[in-house]
């Protein structure tokens, strides 16, 4: 209801600035061999972010292919929970981010092969997402910072039903607000 | 193997039968006098529906002069001659009110008995409910117990990226979808009163477990909790849902209540406690868990207590749903990676695996525990098949118009 009001509030301010502007701008003058026209003044307008998320620089480090904060998969052995050596530095620089940014919120989602019980399945990718989000407290992010979720067998990233879509499938993925 | 596609049916589903049971009742449905008028032949489908019991064997029948209906002199001895230990006959015909009037009368050919019927006012949408009726009454008068050709089932098609919710007659036929989504859906259960489903959907990018309301699609979150929320079973009163929550961590099973109030936790462990369900008699809850170092079947009293252990052979027993009259428990087991429906009996303790398949899931048994119901998966395409609770007698239905279909529940009776 507030994020609506504030929405709302920003939308006008945005509307009547566009109109000031408008209503503001001179005719344009022909100034051959004369002056320079005037400057058009016009009020900064002070961004309001109420999604939640990181913005500006700490966005485009997020989606920056060469910082390893764009890393947002890690991959399970079959029936394992137990975060590979690998990744533990794709996980400390999101701890890291979180810590640094104490606004900026995860999700979590475990994710398992298909073989088994759906539901079973809920509950083992939930266990991998657990163990994520249990590091990420461990270096230092802030529990409410953090939600660990499972998607079971549910969303395959590859299909196929051998050890080689199996084992892109066994994995935990990274996402933070406003891309879930 | 016998494929039963009746000429009227417009079934999504297609039912193959593969499998026989063992001693079926030769039964003679004859063509119902006048029933061309209804647009489909209501007894083509009362003989579909007893075969694909598994207990019945629907005898041919060539045309008759003088056409026989249910108020004909029955010559027993010639229907014996044709090899037929049951007869049905009977008749349609149309109202004034432009409704019809379907009459039948049921006979026992070997003690030459009239085992009497009943009549039906129905308008012209109602001819497959109504063969659906008549053949509950005739396999109730001839087996001893009530049929299920009138109740409905549920499951998930999935095509392409997008997952339909779905009601169907237990033959498959007259499917409806409850709920389309571009987000999984798993887990469907029926409300004892079989007007409700509770589910798990994905489309808020994580499990959440709804109720909705067949008759207007209103539906209710029952738990959205921080974390996942999954595995809904109803009480037998349903009055509550056991769930599996994730919300303190974990995967623990909980009861809430269908509007979301009033959540209690049941179980406390460090394993994975989920796929909760009630005995019928609702005393127990049994679930799954991997609190001894591989997923079990475990159950507790309703209301919490100490797990007993009730699975022990192989190292992966899942998805416990029980028979109506509590004595047997279904489940999935994996014997050497592959993953079958298995059936316990309560009482002696003895195991029998029932189906031969690699990948099956979600068993559902019919209201008269006479079938399960499962998920499984033949030529890499999603399926559901039948099978009897005694292993013989195996159907098929598959998706005609493509796609994957699975997570099968098999509603309640309706009276």
């Amino acid at each position: 209801m507030r994020q609506t009001a504030i929405a709302a509030l920003s939308a006008s301010l945005l509307f009547l600035a566009a109109c000031a502007t408008t209503s503001d701008t001179p005719a344009p003058v022909d100034t051959p061999g004369g002056k320079p026209p005037g400057q058009v003044q016009t009020q900064p307008i002070k961004p309001v972010d109420v999604t939640g998320g990181p913005s500006g620089t700490a966005l485009s480090a997020l989606k920056d292919p060469k910082n390893i904060l764009s890393k947002r998969s890690i991959f399970y052995d079959y029936d394992k929970f137990d975060v590979r050596d690998e990744y533990r530095a794709l996980v400390e620089a999101h701890a890291k981010y979180l810590r640094e940014n104490p606004s900026a919120r995860m999700l979590i989602q475990g994710n398992t092969d298909e073989r088994g019980s759906r539901e079973y399945n809920v509950g083992l990718g939930q266990r991998r997402s657990d163990g994520v989000k249990r590091m990420m407290t461990l270096l230092g992010a802030r529990d409410n910072q953090v939600e660990s979720v499972s998607l079971g067998e549910e969303k395959p990233q590859a299909d196929g039903h051998s050890e080689a879509a199996w084992s892109k499938n066994r994995r935990s993925d990274i996402l933070y607000s406003g891309e879930y | 193997m016998l494929f039963l596609a009746a000429p009227f049916a417009r079934a999504q589903l297609s039912i193959e039968i593969t499998g026989s049971g063992a001693q079926r009742l030769p039964i003679a449905v004859v063509a119902f006098a006048g029933e061309g008028a209804l647009g489909q032949s209501i007894s083509a489908i009362v003989r579909a529906d007893l075969e694909r019991s598994g207990l019945f064997r629907g005898l041919e029948v060539p045309p008759l002069s003088p056409h026989p209906t249910e108020a004909a002199r029955i010559n027993y001895a010639e229907w014996r001659s044709r090899l037929a230990d049951a007869l049905v006959l009977g008749s349609v015909a149309a109202r004034p009110d432009g409704r019809f009037e379907v009459r039948f009368k049921l006979f026992d050919t070997v003690k030459q008995q009239d085992l009497s019927g009943v009549a039906y006012t129905l308008s012209k949408d109602q001819a497959r409910a109504t063969a659906h009726r008549i053949a509950d009454f005739v396999y109730q008068k001839l087996i001893g117990e009530k049929g299920v050709f009138s109740t409905r089932i549920a499951y998930v098609v999935k095509r392409g990226n997008r997952f339909e919710l779905q009601i169907a007659d237990a033959d498959g036929a007259g499917e409806e979808t409850a709920l389309a989504s571009f987000e999984p859906i798993i887990s469907p259960v029926w409300s004892p009163d079989g007007r409700r489903l509770a589910y798990v959907s994905f489309e808020a990018k994580r499990p959440v477990v709804y109720v909705h309301s067949l008759l207007d699609g209103k539906r209710t979150v029952a738990a959205n909790f921080r974390g996942s929320n999954s595995a809904p079973a109803w009480s037998p009163d349903g009055s509550k849902l056991a769930v599996c929550l994730s919300r303190e961590g974990g995967s623990q099973i909980f009861t809430v209540n269908p509007d979301g109030s009033g959540l209690r936790r049941l179980t406390s462990s460090s394993a994975i406690d989920t796929e909760p369900r009630y005995s019928p008699d609702g005393q127990w809850i049994y679930f799954t868990s991997d609190r001894g170092g591989s997923p079990q079947i475990y159950r507790m009293a309703a209301a919490g207590g100490e797990p007993q252990r009730v699975t022990f052979e192989g190292g992966y027993n899942v998805s416990p749903r029980l028979s109506p009259d509590g004595k047997m428990l279904a489940y999935i087991t994996r014997n050497e990676g592959r993953f079958q429906v298995a059936l316990l009996d309560l009482g002696n303790r003895q195991t029998q695996v029932i189906t031969d398949s690699d990948r099956d899931e979600s068993p559902s048994f019919s209201p008269n525990g006479r079938m399960i119901l499962l998920a499984t998966v033949t030529g890499g395409r999603g399926v559901l098949s039948a099978v009897s609770s005694d292993g013989r007698f195996k159907q098929r239905l598959s998706a005609a118009a493509g796609g994957d279909v699975r997570e099968p529940a098999w509603g309640p009776f309706i009276e």
